[in-house]
């Protein structure tokens, strides 16, 4: 695979990983490794990454797509440099999500669905992420959960984040 | 690397804990799972010979049922594998989005190994030479961690061929989800190791005869295969003794919501709701209980005077006219509108439906635009009504539960709080205060 461009040789190495973990003819078994893969280097699933991506698993472009398109995860468009999903279900309602979604927005000057003015932060609304215990939860760019986000930690969350 | 949280007391889980006996959120490795007995199960097993016909016999006398949700015999389940050659697969369901559920997570960050020796003990009972685990993708650090562990295992020999000298062979590896409920279902989980939308498959056939890439498949809850291990050393009689006939052993209840410490507690099967509540510190701020979904999102709510005059097992919560499910309890206080919080649940399966079913793809989006005008004030007379049969014209008629799963929580509601509901109707404004 040295003519491949898109993605690092890192990136590649890692997704040959997931393969393994499959039936040889079962390659497409990979998909959601390998979007996640990309994702976290590329930022978001471009055109281009789905089509690499289906060359390099021997699958339709649609059939990528499909997957792309249904898990809710995966940055269908770019993002700011740190896409912020916070979950609003009931257990972190209860804990005061709502409150500090108000906080984040008015601290962002933005809604849901919309990236901060200087491209730091985007902030999405998410479903329950396993960690009620720990509510109001977040998610940092996929892989960096955070607990106990309460109105109180906002502000030093998004200096954080902006200066990422 | 998981950096929130540990260490803590090694009695946080509670007093009767046995799978999370002793665990301090630092001392998940192999060599302090081996310290607490680790992997004696599977040795016992494997070099004093155990047959897969004594495994599933045990595991049934045990009364040990599935902790994902539906609560179905694990004996019985496993019984139903075909005996024949051939592939066959055991699959760990991990992909904990049920709202109010947390405790696999806990188990796969604080406790990895027993996961493992659970599923290798299942792969051994069924004759299966191949798991996969399935990892909720919101997780992602306890995704990175339940590698770490299998990296281990199979350095020690505890996955891989001839493991312990015999001639039992496994391999396992882990799988991401990434931000789909509905691959919970396991027919849908299964889809989506394929590669593919994690969209339901019609049953029968049932994953025993046809799961992952058309083999025979078992497929359980994480919690159920970390029950296994304890089960086997101790005996079946022992662990049926932890809880109650029918309801055997210790359930890690997630309690989450308008209590003081909010967390994991893993108690017998069969204890009062009421010790439950004080093990998380009691109601917060001094308010009054008011309503518990006592087993996740997807089961009927109950008032407070149901659930502190219930025992936390299967049968007793059922006939309490809920379910124990995933062992969820989502405690709500005096101050919660009941409309409110229905409004965030309705809203939740109108996202997650996968779209396959019209009921369910139409049905959710209808329940939540009811229950939304209502709680903004703009229902009209009938909208209740309304609200009722739209949810018995959902229920059972999809291909996967997540249709009722939409539905229970209307009716529960509406049946146990409807004055609530009539209210808003009525004044446009809600009867308590909001979340």
């Amino acid at each position: 695979m040295t003519d491949r461009r898109l993605l690092s040789i890192k990136a590649y190495e890692d997704i040959d990983k997931e393969i393994a973990k499959y039936p040889v003819e079962r390659k497409s078994s990979a998909v959601m490794a390998a979007l996640a893969i990309a994702q976290n280097e590329a930022g978001w699933v471009s055109e281009q990454v789905v089509e690499d991506v289906a060359a390099y698993l021997d699958m339709r472009p649609i059939a990528v797509w499909e997957v792309a398109t249904f898990y809710g995860m995966y940055n269908l468009e770019k993002t700011g440099r740190s896409k912020l999903a916070i979950c609003t279900n009931l257990p972190c309602a209860l804990q005061g999500a709502n409150k500090t979604v108000d906080q984040l927005k008015a601290k962002l000057g933005i809604d849901f669905n919309q990236t901060s003015s200087d491209g730091a932060v985007t902030l999405k609304e998410a479903e329950c992420m396993g960690a009620c215990g720990d509510a109001p939860v977040v998610i940092i760019n996929d892989r960096e959960m955070r607990g106990k986000i309460g109105v109180e930690v906002v502000d030093s969350l998004v200096e954080e984040l902006k200066l990422r | 690397m998981i950096t929130s949280n540990p260490p803590f007391p090694v009695n946080s889980y509670g007093p009767d804990a046995v799978i999370m006996k002793d665990i301090d959120g630092l001392n998940w490795n192999l060599s302090e799972y081996e310290k607490r007995g680790g992997y004696q199960a599977l040795r016992k097993i494997l070099v004093e010979g155990m047959s897969p016909e004594d495994v599933i016999a045990e595991v049934k006398k045990s009364a040990l049922r599935g902790r994902g949700g539906a609560g179905f015999s694990t004996g019985l389940k496993w019984s139903f594998m075909p005996k024949g050659e051939g592939q066959k697969y055991v699959v760990c369901n991990s992909d904990e989005g049920e709202p109010g559920t947390f405790k696999d997570r806990d188990l796969l960050r604080y406790n990895p190994h027993i996961v493992i020796e659970g599923m290798a003990i299942a792969a051994y009972a069924i004759r299966a030479s191949v798991g996969y685990n399935y990892i909720h993708g919101e997780i992602w650090e306890v995704y990175e961690r339940f590698e770490e562990a299998l990296e281990e295992a199979r350095a020690a020999g505890f996955l891989g061929n001839q493991i312990m000298g015999s001639q039992f062979a496994f391999d396992l590896y882990a799988h991401h989800g990434f931000g789909a409920y509905i691959c919970g279902e396991e027919t849908a989980l299964l889809e989506s190791i394929e590669g593919k939308k994690g969209q339901p498959r019609f049953k029968p056939p049932f994953p025993a005869s046809y799961g992952l890439y058309g083999c025979p498949t078992t497929i359980n809850n994480t919690e159920t295969f970390a029950a296994v291990p304890s089960l086997i050393l101790e005996g079946a009689d022992a662990y049926l003794s932890l809880g109650k006939p029918n309801n055997g052993g210790t359930k890690i209840f997630s309690v989450s919501g308008d209590v003081v410490r909010p967390g994991n507690y893993e108690v017998r099967l069969g204890t009062p709701f009421a010790d439950l509540l004080e093990m998380a510190g009691g109601m917060r701020d001094g308010n009054d209980l008011k309503a518990v979904i006592p087993g996740g999102s997807s089961m009927p709510v109950l008032p407070a005077e149901v659930m502190m005059a219930t025992d936390m097992d299967y049968d007793s919560i059922a006939k309490a006219g809920s379910m124990l499910g995933s062992g969820a309890v989502i405690v709500m206080d005096e101050t919660r509108c009941m409309v409110r919080c229905l409004l965030r649940l309705s809203y939740f399966y109108h996202e997650e439906s996968c779209g396959q079913c019209t009921p369910c793809r139409e049905g959710t989006g209808w329940l939540y635009r009811l229950v939304k005008r209502i709680q903004n004030g703009t229902g009209e007379d009938g909208d209740i009504d309304k609200l009722l049969s739209l949810s018995d014209n959902i229920g059972g008629r999809t291909i996967c539960a997540l249709g009722d799963a939409a539905a229970l929580p209307v009716k529960s509601f509406i049946e146990h709080f409807r004055p609530e509901f009539e209210y808003l109707i009525k004044y446009k404004k809600s009867q308590v205060e909001s979340i």
